[in-house]
């Protein structure tokens, strides 16, 4: 019987794989038409020479490497920098409002009223224009905006400020949309993680006295672990091409001696007035091995990660354990 | 699911997919030029902005209506199908180059028949082979371009010496000053006597030098003088082996633009930026502005107004306080040309546009006298200088024809090249972190050659 | 004897920490309550803006910003409304049928790839999920370029195919509905089913969709948000006028054509364009917020 019932069983644990396949198919069928071949055709023209001069297209010839000697002769590196500092200024209060406010909204003995009002209202940013935040931002930083306003009437400055000439300041401001058009959407992304932990580790590490810090860091984190690094890898593959917000503040020149140009601005340029694929196809493998990059970076450092987790878990289970001996024992 | 899928597919291709060719089948020739025999029945026009329909519609005998999706209606049937392409990152640009380059293939009622450039970027499509001569394909006569500014040829002539194209704009450029601070500083708003002030770069600096000791800017911005300079350079900007040639004119420029903004003759704002938009209202201190015959009517009457939704009348803001000189150097700025697509088949109709709008000296006058804008026709713009009775009420009753008159004859627009548009933005991006203090000269330069490889990889830097 | 001595001595304990961490307590919700409502200001004021500037004239906005309102609605509203260039509701359905179609396609299928991904065990199973991630983290843009020449070269452009059809395979929304499969969905409720006679199809579709609405109702607010304000690409393929979506109107109205320019117009194609997405956004987040807070408890 019980030979019967492996043999059937493992018929139907094959017959059931080969739905996997066929779920799959739409999947795969569309991304090889149009992502694998189009990125390798990318790829491809990165090797030639292929770019217009008026009304004449000259190529596409064969040249090997020389594209990618002519952006790195070029300021690739600088505009990788810039993508990187920009990503890096808006990743990290981006990331802490949002576990922040995952935890509260999440949080029973906080008690907050009208949590219904701020958790929709963080999101509506994300429903603007980039375009129409990068114009409205460029009106309250320009010379006789609110901003400058504000600062020369209280003294900060004392003459007109163009923040178009300042690095850090363009830097900052275009940081903050970044952050204020995607906070909504990463809290609300981290808030369905928190929910999806038992309440009742809460409860029983209150008990055990823990307070707000412990719990979160010791608990909280490792268990939203998996939706964390989720977050943060999409937010990273966001940042590296951030293109509407800078470009439109920046009125596509990158600031002073553009230092807010990203290369998600570069490539736009570089297909813009010329249609150099050529060299777009060089920048975009730049771009993807930098992705791709710091996705195993944020991938291995979060795997340690995985490590603690489980430790966590023994001390959890420890903490199962006593409260089901406490309940055996209550009055 | 994926039955529903590719009936759902079937339906977008079918609806959204590329329209079907259901255009009639009339010769495609350039060459035909009998009247209207063999035409298309769909002229199709490409442009960035509405202005030259607003002309159109106005002043073309044959239009005689537009349709719910802005499609005209001419006399004889013809259909006239606008498309409006913004010129942001370029996109008019690559729009049409895709569809001049398909045009011979096309249907007949998707033909590109007509295109507009602006002086920019003209000779990258007057030189190519997709623009069609105005006298030899065409058929326009020397008589009918007779009338024409010179200047208004030479930009759209190809290294053949043909002209390819025709515009009915002349937008000569001027100094539009504010009278009541000529009256403070200089003693005078009666345009000559300002303009002899005016008349050379170092009066120029002098009027600069003495409006600073009164508390005013002589200019707005960085980039409010660059085209005076520009325009009047000894050779193209990029030579015939791709190498870019900096003029000295061009080093003039920014000289004395960064010498001015250290000595605080300007208000340190860029071109359309809302400081220097202001500027130009009751509020602001700036002595004057360059400006063009659009600018004037479009722009500075706008923004001087103290009250944008009350009457435009003196009183108003600085209604009647501006008026306008040659300036110390001639110069032109803007304008919109008009090309004949190659491949066409309409061009009997393009032909007859052309020679109404652009060559008619009294639509010429009409246009003139109702918009105010300065329209390519010696003649009629002659007869308006002449007429003592016309005057601007936003000028203070000048008559700014007359002014521009003058100085449109002496431009000279023979040193343009194709990459003219890059390179004019290029550096003034570039150079507006120098006058700020940001950057050094050479980072400055180092960054616009770095910029220029952006946009056009074939150029180098002169050796 | 000493059973009842502790339960009081317990009580007076948890009385006083009570009241401590009271304190601490009502100190952090102050804290908390700064904190949310200065994120809200910020978050409302680029609305507040928005709706000044459209009632503003176009040289008002030009020199400066302004707190309070103009008078200039309705004539900047009919402006734009009667300009025949500016095909509104032609470009406001566009959007919208592109938007939805994008959206369901995505939650569909990438629902659809999560669930063969978690509940099968098959050859390659490891080996293509790692490879999808993979494929997640190429920007979409960089397949951009090659996707325009090749849509140039089989006469795609000016079509919205290469715009719908790529959302089925949106790695980042597998991604997503995977992980939350895997915190949600027990594999006994299929086995059930199957038991029961249930093909795997049906089973998708009436065990495993309803579990994943709260994830779905997210995605899908993503998916039709991101299609919604999609510039980048839209403005490489699309060409003719009547088939623009709004972002692309928006940027043509931005061209700086110091003639026809005109702010006052612009900005309230922007308030318009808004308004679709946020009635959408109100009806939604209600689900959203319910789902997410009534969540997933555990066994």
């Amino acid at each position: 019987m019980n030979k019967r019932m492996t043999i059937n069983t493992r018929k139907k644990k094959m017959s059931y794989a080969k739905w996997g396949y066929i779920l799959l198919v739409p999947f795969f069928v569309i991304f090889i038409l149009f992502q694998l071949i189009p990125l390798l055709q990318t790829f491809k023209y990165s090797f030639y020479e292929y770019y217009s001069i008026g009304l004449q297209e000259i190529g596409p010839n064969w040249v090997g490497f020389a594209n990618y000697v002519k952006i790195f002769q070029g300021s690739i590196l600088k505009y990788a920098g810039n993508t990187l500092i920009l990503w890096i200024l808006c990743i990290i209060p981006q990331m802490t409002v949002s576990l922040l406010l995952a935890v509260w909204f999440t949080d029973i003995r906080l008690h907050l009223k009208g949590t219904w009002f701020f958790k929709t209202v963080i999101y509506m940013p994300n429903l603007v224009m980039a375009a129409a935040f990068g114009m409205l931002f460029q009106m309250l930083f320009a010379a006789n905006g609110p901003v400058v306003d504000m600062l020369m009437d209280s003294g900060w400055i004392t003459e007109t400020f163009h923040i178009g000439q300042s690095v850090w300041g363009t830097r900052w401001v275009i940081a903050l949309m970044n952050f204020l058009m995607w906070f909504g959407n990463t809290t609300i992304l981290l808030m369905a993680g928190v929910m999806g932990i038992d309440t009742t580790v809460y409860e029983a590490a209150t008990i055990d006295g823990s307070g707000a810090f412990k719990t979160f860091f010791h608990i909280t984190m490792p268990l939203l672990m998996p939706i964390f690094i989720y977050v943060v890898i999409t937010s990273l593959i966001g940042g590296v091409q951030l293109f509407d917000v800078a470009q439109i503040f920046t009125s596509g020149s990158g600031a002073v001696d553009g230092s807010s140009k990203t290369l998600m601005m570069y490539l736009y340029k570089l297909i813009g007035t010329s249609r150099n694929y050529g060299e777009a196809g060089a920048v975009s493998v730049v771009l993807f091995l930098l992705t791709a990059t710091l996705s195993f970076i944020v991938f291995a450092f979060t795997q340690k990660s995985g490590k603690l987790s489980k430790k966590e878990k023994k001390i959890m289970k420890e903490i199962e354990l006593k409260e089901a001996s406490k309940n055996g024992t209550s009055c | 699911m994926q039955k529903k899928l590719l009936r759902l597919a079937v339906g977008v291709c079918t609806i959204f997919g590329l329209s079907s060719c259901n255009g009639t089948t009339s010769s495609a020739t350039g060459t035909d030029v009998t009247e209207g025999a063999g035409e298309g029945k769909v002229l199709n026009i490409r442009c960035w902005n509405d202005e030259f329909q607003g002309r159109f519609r106005s002043y073309y005998p044959d239009y005689m209506s537009t349709d719910s999706d802005g499609n005209d209606l001419l006399r004889d049937g013809t259909k006239v199908v606008w498309t409006i392409t913004a010129n942001k990152d370029n996109a008019y640009q690559n729009a049409l180059d895709v569809s001049l380059k398909a045009n011979d293939t096309a249907a007949d009622d998707s033909k590109v028949d007509m295109y507009l450039v602006e002086a920019d970027y003209a000779l990258k499509y007057v030189d190519s082979d997709y623009s069609l001569d105005v006298k030899a394909d065409l058929g326009l006569t020397d008589n009918d371009l007779s009338q024409q500014y010179q200047y208004t040829k030479d930009i759209v002539t190809d290294s053949t010496g043909a002209q390819k194209g025709t515009t009915w704009q002349a937008c000569p450029g001027l100094y539009a000053y504010r009278r009541d601070i000529a009256k403070e500083v200089l003693g005078t708003d009666d345009p000559a006597e300002v303009q002899a002030k005016l008349s050379t770069w170092d009066g120029f600096n002098a009027v600069a030098a003495a409006m600073k000791a009164k508390g005013y800017f002589m200019l707005s911005g960085y980039d409010d003088a660059y085209r005076p300079y520009s325009n009047n350079i000894s050779a193209p900007l990029v030579n015939e082996n791709d190498e870019i040639v900096i003029d000295q004119n061009i080093e003039n420029w920014i000289d004395t633009t960064k010498e001015y903004t250290d000595k605080g003759y300007n208000n340190k704002t860029s071109l359309w930026d809302s400081q220097w938009s202001a500027d130009q209202g009751p509020n602001g201190k700036v002595f004057g502005f360059f400006y063009s015959t659009w600018g004037i009517n479009f722009t500075l009457e706008g923004n001087s107004l103290a009250d944008a939704n009350a009457e435009k009348a003196l009183g108003n803001g600085l209604y009647g306080e501006y008026a306008v000189t040659e300036g110390p150097a001639s110069y032109y700025w803007g304008g919109s040309w008009l090309c004949g697509a190659k491949g066409t088949d309409n061009s009997y109709l393009v032909k007859r546009i052309m020679q109404t709008m652009t060559c008619s000296r009294t639509v010429s006058k009409h246009l003139t006298l109702d918009t105010l804008d300065y329209t390519n026709n010696k003649v009629a713009m002659t007869e308006i200088a002449e007429d003592p009775t016309y005057g601007s009420d936003f000028l203070g009753g000048q008559n700014h024809i007359a002014m521009f008159a003058e100085s449109a004859d002496k431009i000279d627009m023979s040193n343009i090249s194709s990459y003219d548009q890059g390179i004019n933005e290029g550096i003034q991006t570039a150079f507006q972190d120098y006058f700020a203090g940001s950057v050094t000269k050479e980072k400055a330069w180092e960054n616009f050659y770095t910029n220029i490889a952006e946009v056009y990889p074939n150029l180098k830097k002169a050796a | 004897m000493e059973q009842v001595a502790k339960p009081n001595e317990m009580n007076i304990e948890i009385d006083n920490s009570a009241k401590i961490s009271n304190g601490l307590l009502i100190g952090r919700r102050t804290i908390v309550y700064i904190i949310l409502v200065f994120l809200a200001v910020m978050c409302i004021l680029p609305f507040y803006i928005l709706i000044v500037n459209c009632t503003r004239s176009n040289f008002s906005i030009q020199q400066g910003f302004s707190f309070t309102f103009g008078d200039y609605f309705g004539s900047n509203w009919s402006i734009l409304f009667s300009d025949s260039n500016i095909p509104m509701a032609r470009a406001i359905l566009n959007s919208l049928f592109i938007s939805t179609c994008t959206a369901v396609l995505t939650v569909y299928f990438s629902s659809l790839t999560a669930f063969a991904f978690h509940q099968y065990r098959f050859k390659f199973r490891t080996f293509l999920y790692t490879f999808m991630l993979l494929i997640m983290m190429v920007p979409t843009t960089i397949s951009s370029l090659g996707l325009l020449t090749l849509c140039a070269q089989y006469g795609l452009m000016d079509s919205y195919i290469p715009l719908i059809i790529p959302a089925i395979a949106s790695p980042i929304t597998v991604f997503y509905m995977k992980q939350y499969l895997d915190s949600v969905m027990p594999k006994s409720l299929v086995e059930a089913a199957r038991v029961d006679g249930a093909g795997e199809l049906r089973i998708f579709h009436e065990i495993v969709l309803p579990v994943l609405k709260p994830a779905i109702a997210v995605q899908f607010i993503f998916s039709f948000v991101g299609s919604w304000n999609n510039y980048f690409f839209p403005a490489l393929i699309i060409q003719s006028t009547s088939n623009k979506t709004i972002p692309l109107i928006v940027a043509g109205l931005q061209a700086s054509d110091p003639t026809t320019f005109d702010l006052g117009k612009v900005y309230m194609l922007m308030t318009v364009a808004i308004i679709p997405l946020l009635i959408m956004y109100l009806i939604l987040s209600k689900f959203i917020i319910k789902g997410v807070t009534l969540g997933s408890v555990k066994g």
